[in-house]
């Protein structure tokens, strides 16, 4: 399966991110998943002139384009020239080359937040007017119009996260290339549904604390970070607390909130990243598929039942108070 | 006969990159360099909540975004006046060592070496065994470093949560303590990244390398066992194709100082390093402008960070690239590993760049060099740990306050500049490494480093994308991202 892989208007933090997939010979895994890396920017030899033979190649239909990865958004401005970003030595806007090339491929993936709905770089005023391939923000559309459908038959597969996580981009490719993905493989933001339909909150190591809602109040603080940090774990969409990150973290294990980095639109969240924002004490973002008042009625009661080794631990940055220990059997 | 080149993309330097380039005679003898990416982070930060930065930065860069982190971290920690308790000074160095060596071994293993296995290089005789080890792709050596790579950065794992684009870099320290278990484990890693580099890439114990103290004993060391170690490999091809005589930089160097300690001075020295006095010069970070009259940026006056202006003007007379042009007191500077081991006074690199300056051999020896006297630092830093002591304090930043945040990047100096006012962020400037070593011309036409060092570069017949323009900008280990932002 040939893989071409762009990046335009983000930080290659993705590729970056890929080169960590858990793996004892990068290239071997990708090989032997039946992935031919027809150009990335960080590994392949060729540059210039053979680039961009190659990409006039695969846009004209010279070298098959099984599947084109996009990483970083696309930038429209100004003005809708595209002239944010002219792909060097070729004098045109690298928005006209996605465009070309997304339609001669079988697949297009785009690689992290920025590919699938604008991402960081369409923060604040946006001044580039960037998008995503097939969003922009939580509207469809973005550079390749709702309606758009690669040859495959998929719309752009959308591997949001900032940065992914390389598994899920692996998982990816290689369930791609072995055609065992299907459009019902994909969840309502055309995410895949194998890290998509999980939340960040499974498998959090603070989730005593929540239970309890034993909080943090500080960074390096132990305890839940959903009432004062920020923390949107129990609302976004990833299973970055079962499936860890470079060996055995997460963010939340890192000391730091979720920002709900797979989700359309997390770089504006209209609130201070670092605070929660709140009515009346009560934090506005509530877990997913939660009723309010479940939610109001189980934390009010959690708390007068906070177990004192579980309130003082939440605000000091180590284990201050062990679980007991029991000198019988445990039952 | 003169003609017009127009070179791009490069790949394997951090983003996109066009060098135009005017040759005669087989040589280069001007070059443009344009940055062709403008992300507008720094207008992406006015208005916000000044810790929103923390979120924001390291999203400048996928390959230095710990160093975006540090430096954002710094400049508000220095706008609160928070200080950072040592066990916050020493895990914070840690991530930042953590990325930088990585990154140096990306740039030898997947960025630059893989050049030295393109055809023209066929009937050289170490050509076999360098394609052997660093073909793209399929390089037995590359391939393991990539692997050395991912379990070293088990490591931010640890310690940040994740790699790139952390937030447990805080303004009063780290958020994430380490348990004294952590720290075992931990140390652990940084033993098993040691025997990556102590049987691939040197073929000796790093202090054998860190203690190299002439070009001299460099020679001698080499010539005991020339294929013997990547290194060793390195040094038998640069001599055999003169990289020495490749990419001369402007002879003077700048290094805001790496990993500070918890007494505020740097395991590597900060300092202007001048090749014509050959001694290092105090850094005056107030003499520092940013120049846009060839960038597509509005205003032409050179400015200091901290009242610093960006805002795109895509038909601007006289632009070619987005980048601006940084100058310490009107000239130009080269920054980065080399910097960092002049500045800091490592005795081969002082030789080394005494004798022939800095250019692709020396840029490239130095940052081997680095790697070999980091890794044993982080070694102590964890060492020194004290788990159950803090990792943080806390902070409160005033409504009104300014900040300068400084720190090294693997590719050098990084500095942000922020003004708050009313409790938001009011102006944040960013001039990160490659700004310095890519910068267009300034007011006055002097180009900037790597267009400098560009000027001469052999050009061989019917080359569309000349080799040895690709080794010197190569060996700048350029972050086009980071540059513009």
């Amino acid at each position: 399966m040939n893989v071409l892989w762009l990046q335009s208007g983000g930080c290659g933090g993705c590729s970056m991110s890929l080169l960590c997939a858990d793996t004892a010979d990068f290239p071997a895994m990708l090989k032997s998943g039946g992935i031919e890396l027809l150009w990335h920017p960080s590994l392949s030899l060729a540059s210039g002139r053979e680039l961009i033979t190659l990409l006039e190649d695969c846009r004209d239909g010279r070298t098959r384009l099984d599947v084109l990865c996009v990483e970083g958004s696309l930038l429209r401005g100004p003005n809708g020239t595209g002239h944010f970003h002219m792909l060097a030595g070729t004098g045109l806007p690298m928005i006209d080359w996605v465009r070309a090339l997304a339609a001669a491929a079988t697949h297009v993936v785009a690689v992290g937040s920025c590919a699938a709905w604008g991402g960081i770089t369409a923060t604040g005023p946006n001044v580039t007017d960037a998008c995503g391939l097939q969003y922009d923000g939580d509207r469809p559309g973005g550079l390749l119009g709702a309606d758009f459908m690669a040859h495959g038959g998929l719309p752009v597969i959308n591997v949001a996260g900032c940065p992914t996580h390389p598994g899920w981009v692996v998982d990816t490719l290689m369930a791609l290339a072995a055609k065992l993905f299907a459009a019902d493989d994909l969840d309502p933001l055309n995410r895949p549904r194998f890290y998509a339909d999980q939340l960040v909150h499974h498998g959090c190591t603070r989730n005593e604390y929540y239970e309890f809602k034993a909080s943090a109040e500080k960074p390096s603080d132990l305890g839940c970070m959903m009432e004062n940090m920020g923390c949107k774990g129990t609302q976004a969409h990833a299973d970055c607390n079962t499936r860890l990150w470079n060996g055995e973290g997460s963010c939340t294990r890192g000391g730091y909130a979720c920002i709900s980095c797979t989700e359309p639109g997390f770089q504006d969240p209209g609130h201070a990243f670092h605070q929660t924002p709140k009515l009346a004490g009560i934090p506005i973002g509530l877990p997913t598929d939660m009723p309010k008042a479940w939610f109001v009625a189980l934390a009010s009661l959690s708390k007068s039942a906070t177990p004192r080794r579980v309130k003082s631990n939440a605000t000091a940055d180590h284990v201050v108070v062990a679980p007991a220990v029991r000198k019988t059997r445990l039952k | 006969m003169s003609q017009r080149l127009i070179v791009g993309p490069f790949n394997r330097v951090e983003g996109d990159l066009e060098v135009q380039l005017d040759i005669a005679d087989g040589r280069v003898t001007q070059a443009r360099v344009n940055a062709t990416m403008y992300r507008g982070f720094e207008q992406m930060l006015a208005g916000r909540a000044p810790l929103d930065a923390l979120v924001i930065v390291p999203r400048i860069c996928g390959i230095c975004s710990v160093s975006q982190s540090v430096a954002a971290a710094r400049a508000i920690a220095d706008a609160s006046g928070v200080t950072v308790p040592p066990n916050g000074v020493h895990t914070i160095n840690l991530m930042l060592a953590c990325e930088n060596l990585a990154d140096h071994l990306s740039h030898f293993y997947l960025f630059f070496m893989p050049d030295f296995t393109r055809p023209v290089y066929a009937p050289r005789p170490w050509f076999a065994e360098a394609n052997r080890r660093f073909a793209a792709l399929a390089g037995e050596h590359a391939r393991a470093a990539v692997a050395a790579r991912q379990r070293w950065f088990e490591i931010m794992g640890t310690l940040g949560g994740k790699w790139p684009h952390t937030l447990s870099i805080q303004p009063g320290g780290s958020a994430r303590a380490v348990e004294a278990a952590e720290r075992i484990r931990l140390l652990a890693k940084v033993r098993e990244f040691r025997a990556f580099l102590e049987t691939t890439t040197f073929g000796a114990q790093l202090e054998e390398i860190a203690a190299l103290d002439s070009e001299a004993a460099l020679q001698r060391w080499h010539a005991a066992d020339p294929m013997r170690g990547d290194l060793r490999l390195f040094l038998t091809l640069a001599a055999d194709l003169g990289l020495q005589t490749l990419g001369r930089g402007p002879g003077r160097t700048l290094s805001f100082g790496a990993y500070r300690q918890p007494d505020g001075s740097h395991a590597l020295a900060d300092g202007v390093w001048s090749e014509s006095l050959g001694r290092v010069q105090p850094v005056d970070t107030g003499a520092i402008r940013e120049d846009a009259t060839h960038a597509w940026l509005a205003g032409d006056a050179a400015l200091h960070p901290s009242e610093g202006l960006t805002a795109p003007m895509l038909d601007k007379p006289g632009g070619y690239t987005w980048n601006k042009a940084p100058r310490l007191s009107g000239e130009v500077v080269e920054t980065g590993a080399i910097a960092r081991q002049l500045a800091s006074g490592q005795p081969l690199i002082r030789d080394a760049v005494a004798r022939c300056g800095a250019n692709v051999y020396t840029r490239v020896l130095a940052r081997l060099v680095e790697l070999a006297r980091v890794l044993p630092m982080t070694e102590q830093w964890l060492t020194a740990l004290s788990p159950r002591e803090p990792f943080f304090h806390a902070d409160r930043l005033p409504a009104d306050a300014d900040g300068v945040g400084l720190t090294e990047a693997a590719r050098g100096a990084l500095g942000h500049w922020v003004s708050v006012r009313h409790g938001r962020i009011e102006r944040y400037q960013i001039v990160a490494p490659t700004s310095w070593n890519f910068s267009p011309r300034d007011a006055a036409g002097t180009p900037g480093a790597l267009e400098a060092a560009l000027e001469g570069a052999p050009v061989q017949p019917g080359e569309d994308t000349p080799v040895a323009v690709q080794h010197i900008v190569r060996s700048f280990d350029p972050c086009m991202v980071c540059t513009v932002h």
